[in-house]
C-alpha cells in the first residue's frame, strides 16, 4: 500500500511538471546584421516611382544642433531604466523590419482568411470595404487577396526604400551612436547613414498599404507602428528626427501604390450574376461540363475576374498570348477520363505520408494562403543571408510581385477555361483537404509555388533545386488530397515558372546584382 | 475517457469501469469487445449553436477492446484500445480511420466504510492514454482523436445503501503538446512551430441508480470542460487547441446473464446537452464482457 501512494504521488507530481512550452521558429531569428550596407540601393530600379527623389525629404538638421542633443537625450533617457519587456520589443524587432511587417501582414491574412456565411435565402454576402467590422468582415483575405496584398505591401516597400538608401546618401547623417559614443547600442551597428531611418519608411509605408487591405485592423497596425519607432529609439539606433523623417518618406510612397491598387480591377473581381452565368454557359457552348461549385448552398466562384487584375511583371497583351496555358484535356476525352481515374485512386486510400503532404501544404481556411506559405519559406531563408533592409524588401517584391501575377494568370486560366473539380466528375471521389471553390484548371498552388520556386532559385542559386522539389510537392499535394488533376498540377507549374522567369528578367536588370 | 477528448465527437464510452465505483475481485479479469456509435449534425462554434450544410451529420462508429483486472480487491488495472472511423454525410471531406489512443487506469479503493447502513467508498485512479497510431489530429471535425498524451487524476466518493447508489468523481486532465504537419497556424495570433499546446482539462460525472444482483442501471451526467483554448471563429475549422467543452446526460446498464453470470451485457444512450465548439451528439455504445478467475487457472496449471 505504500508503494502505491508512492506511485500516485509520483504521477501527482508528473502532472505539474510537464512543460508547455513551444519555441516559435521566428522567435529564435537572429538580429539583423547586413553582409553589406548595399550603399547604391538608391540607383536600383523602382517599380513605380519615377525617381528616387519623387517625393522630397527635407535636409535633416545638423548633429551639432541643439535640437538634434535634444533628440539623442531622448534616447539616453529611454535607456535610463530599460525593462525586460522593453528589451524583448528591441530583440522582437531586430530580426528586421520588413521581415517583422511580412509577419504581421500572413497574421493579418491567416485572420480574414475566412469565408463568408450563407445569407438566410442561400446567397453569399460580399464583404465591404467600406464597412470592415461588420459581418462579415472585410477582407475574405482569400489566396488572390492575399497574393495582391503581399504584392502591394513588398512593392511599396521596395519602392519607399531605394528612395530612402538615395536620401541616406545625398545627406550621409550618422547614426546617433557614431554622434555619441556614450550611447548603449541594443543593436547591431552600421555604416549606412541613418537619415531617413529605414525603419520608419518600412513601418510609413506598410501602415498607410495597411490602411487599405485591413482597414478594420487600424488598433493592432497603429499598436505595433508605435512599438517598432519606439524599439528604434530604445536601441539608439535613430533619433526622432530619423524617424519622422522615414515615416512621413513612406507614407508618401505608399499614396502611388494605392492609386495604383483602386485602378489595378481588383476591385472588380467578384463579378456579378450575370458574368457568371455566362460564364458556365459558355463552357457548355464549347461543348465541355461547366464548373459547378460543390459547397451548399452553392456559393459564385471566388474572384471570377481576377484575372483582368492589373500585373506588374507583364502586360494583360502578353498574358493572353504568352502565359495563358492551352486548354485542359476536354472532359470528354479519353484523357479527361484517365485523369479523373487517377484521381480516384488518390482518393481511395492516401498513405500517411500524402496525408501529411496534403496538409503540410494545404493553406486553406484560417491560414495565411499558399503565397503567405511562399513568403514564410522565402523569410526564413533571407535570415540567414543577411540582406540589408533594401535587398530584403528588394527581393521580397521579386517574390511577391510573381506570385500576384501567378495568381492573375491561374485565375485568368480558371475562368477562361471553366473547367470542373474531380469531386464534380465523380461523386465518389472524396477529398482529403477543403475543395477549393472555384473551377479546377490550373492549379493555384503549383502556380504559386513554381512562380515562387523559380524567383527564389534565383535570388538563393544554391537552393534552387530544394525550391523545386517544395514547388513539385506542393503541387502533387493537390492530386493527392484529389482536387486537382494532373494536367492542372504539371500546366500550373508551367504556368508559373513562365511568370518566375519574368520576374527573373526583372531581377537581372534592376541593379541590385 | 477515450471518448470524451474527441473534439466535435463525443463518444460515451462510460461502460468502462474506470469512471464507476465498482472493484474487480482479486485475480479476477474482465474483458470483452465494445461497439459504439455516435453522431451530430448541430455543433456549437463558440457559442453559437448552428449546422453546417457541408458536413451534414458527422458520425464516429467506435470498435475497441476494454478490460479489467484486480490486481487486489482494492487495486485494479484497466484498459481500453478503441478503432474509430468517422464520416461526414455531405460536403466532400473525406472521414478518417484509425487505431486510436490506449489508455491504462490504475484504480485504487483507498478508503472503505459503513456509515448510516450503507457503504461509502472513496477510489482514487490515475490514468494515462496515448496515440497507438500516427493519426492526424489536424482535420477536426473528421480527425479521430487530438493525439495529445494525457495524464488523468481522478478522485471518486461512492455510496451504495441497499440496492440503490451513487457516485460523484472528479478529474484533472493533464494534456501534454502536439505535433501537426504544418509548421503555422493561427489561434488567436500566429504561431511559427507545429506544435500546439493542448489546453488542460477537467472533466465531472455523477451518477446514480440501481446496483444488486447482477443489474446496474444508472442515470449519469457528464461534463467536460477545457480549461483554456479558444473559440472557432465564424465560419472557420474546429483546431486542436480550441475550447472544448461539453456536457451529456444518459442511462447506462450492465446485466449478468442469469444462466452464466461470468457473461454480461452492457449498454448506454448518452446525448449533449450543452456545449462549445463541441458537436450536440447522441450516440450509444454496447459491449459483451466476460469475468474470468486468472489465479484458478494458474493453480490448475502447476498442479499438472
Amino acid at each position: 500500500m505504500k508503494k502505491l501512494s508512492i506511485l500516485f504521488l509520483v504521477l501527482i507530481s508528473l502532472l505539474g511538471s510537464c512543460s508547455k512550452d513551444i519555441t516559435e521558429d521566428n522567435m529564435q531569428y537572429p538580429a539583423l546584421d547586413p553582409v553589406s550596407t548595399d550603399i547604391n540601393a538608391g540607383t536600383w530600379k523602382p517599380v513605380l516611382l519615377s525617381a528616387p527623389d519623387e517625393f522630397p525629404v527635407p535636409a535633416p538638421i545638423a548633429t551639432n544642433n541643439p535640437d538634434y542633443t535634444a533628440q539623442i537625450n531622448e534616447i539616453k533617457s529611454f535607456q535610463q531604466n530599460l525593462t525586460e519587456e522593453e528589451r524583448n520589443v528591441v530583440r522582437y524587432w531586430s530580426a528586421g523590419a520588413v521581415l517583422r511587417w511580412n509577419e504581421i501582414l500572413r497574421e493579418l491574412v491567416a485572420k480574414h482568411n475566412l469565408p463568408p456565411y450563407q445569407n438566410a435565402d442561400g446567397t453569399y454576402p460580399i464583404p465591404s470595404a467600406a464597412n470592415p467590422l461588420a459581418y462579415p468582415q472585410f477582407p475574405f483575405a482569400n489566396p488572390p487577396y492575399a497574393a495582391r496584398a503581399y504584392a502591394y505591401v513588398s512593392a511599396a516597400q521596395y519602392d519607399a526604400l531605394v528612395a530612402a538608401w538615395h536620401y541616406k546618401v545625398l545627406y550621409n547623417r550618422a547614426a546617433p551612436y557614431k554622434v555619441d559614443s556614450s550611447l548603449q547600442v541594443l543593436v547591431p551597428r552600421s555604416d549606412l547613414p541613418s537619415y531617413p531611418s529605414e525603419d520608419a519608411v518600412i513601418e510609413g509605408v506598410t501602415t498607410e498599404m495597411l490602411k487599405l487591405l485591413f482597414p478594420g485592423d487600424q488598433d493592432f497596425i497603429q499598436q505595433k507602428a508605435q512599438e517598432h519607432k519606439l524599439a528604434r529609439i530604445i536601441a539608439g539606433a535613430n533619433v526622432r528626427s530619423d524617424l519622422d523623417a522615414g515615416e512621413t518618406l513612406g507614407r508618401s510612397v505608399a499614396q502611388k501604390f494605392v492609386t495604383r491598387a483602386r485602378g489595378d480591377r481588383a476591385g472588380a473581381a467578384v463579378g456579378n450574376a450575370t458574368i457568371w452565368a455566362q460564364m458556365e454557359t459558355d463552357a457548355i457552348n464549347r461543348g465541355e461540363v461547366p464548373w459547378i461549385s460543390q459547397e451548399s448552398p452553392k456559393r459564385p466562384g471566388m474572384l471570377p475576374l481576377f484575372g483582368k487584375v492589373k500585373s506588374f511583371l507583364f502586360d494583360s497583351l502578353t498574358m493572353v498570348t504568352s502565359i495563358r496555358p492551352a486548354a485542359p484535356p476536354s472532359t470528354s476525352s479519353q484523357q479527361f477520363k484517365d485523369e479523373l481515374a487517377e484521381i480516384y485512386e488518390y482518393s481511395k486510400n492516401p498513405t500517411r505520408e500524402q496525408i501529411r503532404i496534403v496538409h503540410f501544404w494545404a493553406d486553406g481556411v484560417g491560414t495565411y494562403t499558399p503565397p503567405g506559405h511562399w513568403n514564410y519559406i522565402a523569410a526564413a531563408d533571407f535570415v540567414n543571408q543577411r540582406f540589408s533592409e533594401v535587398r530584403w524588401a528588394r527581393n521580397m517584391a521579386l517574390l511577391n510581385m510573381s506570385i500576384m501575377d501567378a495568381a492573375i494568370a491561374c485565375w485568368d486560366a480558371k475562368y477562361t477555361y471553366f473547367n470542373p473539380r474531380p469531386s464534380q466528375m465523380d461523386p465518389r471521389i472524396k477529398t482529403a483537404t477543403g475543395l477549393p471553390n472555384f473551377p479546377s484548371y490550373i492549379s493555384g498552388h503549383s502556380t504559386f509555388s513554381a512562380a515562387a520556386a523559380t524567383i527564389l532559385g534565383h535570388i538563393i542559386p544554391a537552393k534552387a533545386n530544394e525550391y523545386d522539389a517544395m514547388a513539385q510537392e506542393a503541387s502533387m499535394s493537390r492530386m493527392y488530397g484529389a482536387i486537382h488533376y494532373r494536367s492542372d498540377c504539371s500546366k500550373g507549374l508551367e504556368t508559373g515558372k513562365k511568370v518566375g522567369d519574368y520576374a527573373i528578367q526583372r531581377a537581372m536588370t534592376d541593379g541590385a546584382e | 475517457m477515450t471518448g470524451m477528448v474527441l473534439a466535435l465527437l463525443t463518444i460515451h464510452t462510460n461502460a468502462q469501469t474506470e469512471i464507476d465505483g465498482i472493484m474487480m475481485e482479486k485475480h479476477a479479469l474482465c474483458i470483452g469487445p465494445m461497439f459504439g456509435y455516435s453522431s451530430w449534425k448541430n455543433y456549437w462554434e463558440g457559442t453559437l449553436k448552428r449546422n453546417n450544410e457541408n458536413l451534414g451529420t458527422v458520425s464516429a462508429t467506435m470498435y475497441s477492446i476494454m478490460g479489467n483486472y484486480g490486481i487486489t480487491k482494492k487495486i485494479n488495472v484497466l484498459f481500453g484500445i478503441p478503432y474509430i472511423k468517422t464520416k461526414a454525410s455531405a460536403g466532400q471531406m473525406r472521414g478518417m480511420k484509425g487505431i486510436q489512443d490506449l489508455s491504462l487506469w490504475l484504480k485504487w479503493n483507498a478508503y472503505s466504510k459503513k456509515i448510516w447502513q450503507g457503504r461509502f467508498k472513496a477510489i482514487v485512479i490515475t490514468g494515462y492514454s496515448m496515440p497507438l497510431s500516427n493519426y492526424t489530429a489536424d482535420y477536426l471535425p473528421l480527425a479521430i482523436g487530438l493525439e495529445s498524451r494525457n495524464l488523468y487524476l481522478r478522485a471518486m466518493a461512492d455510496y451504495q445503501r441497499g440496492a440503490w447508489f451513487g457516485t460523484l468523481s472528479g478529474t484533472y486532465v493533464n494534456r501534454s503538446n502536439i505535433t501537426i504537419d504544418r509548421n503555422s497556424y493561427y489561434t488567436t495570433e500566429m504561431h511559427y512551430s507545429n506544435k500546439v499546446d493542448i489546453p488542460d482539462a477537467m472533466a465531472f460525472n455523477a451518477r446514480f441508480g440501481y446496483r444488486n444482483n447482477g443489474l446496474i442501471a444508472e442515470l449519469f451526467l457528464d461534463n467536460w470542460t477545457t480549461l483554456g483554448g479558444f473559440d472557432i471563429t465564424r465560419n472557420n475549422m474546429p483546431f486542436p487547441s480550441n475550447e472544448m467543452n461539453n456536457t451529456k446526460i444518459g442511462f447506462n446498464f450492465k446485466y449478468d446473464m442469469p444462466f452464466l453470470p461470468q457473461l454480461s451485457l452492457t449498454g448506454n444512450v448518452a446525448t449533449s446537452v450543452a456545449g462549445r465548439n463541441t458537436g450536440q451528439a447522441t450516440g450509444f455504445n454496447a459491449g459483451i464482457f466476460y469475468v474470468m478467475n486468472i489465479a484458478k487457472k494458474v493453480k490448475k496449471e502447476s498442479k499438472k
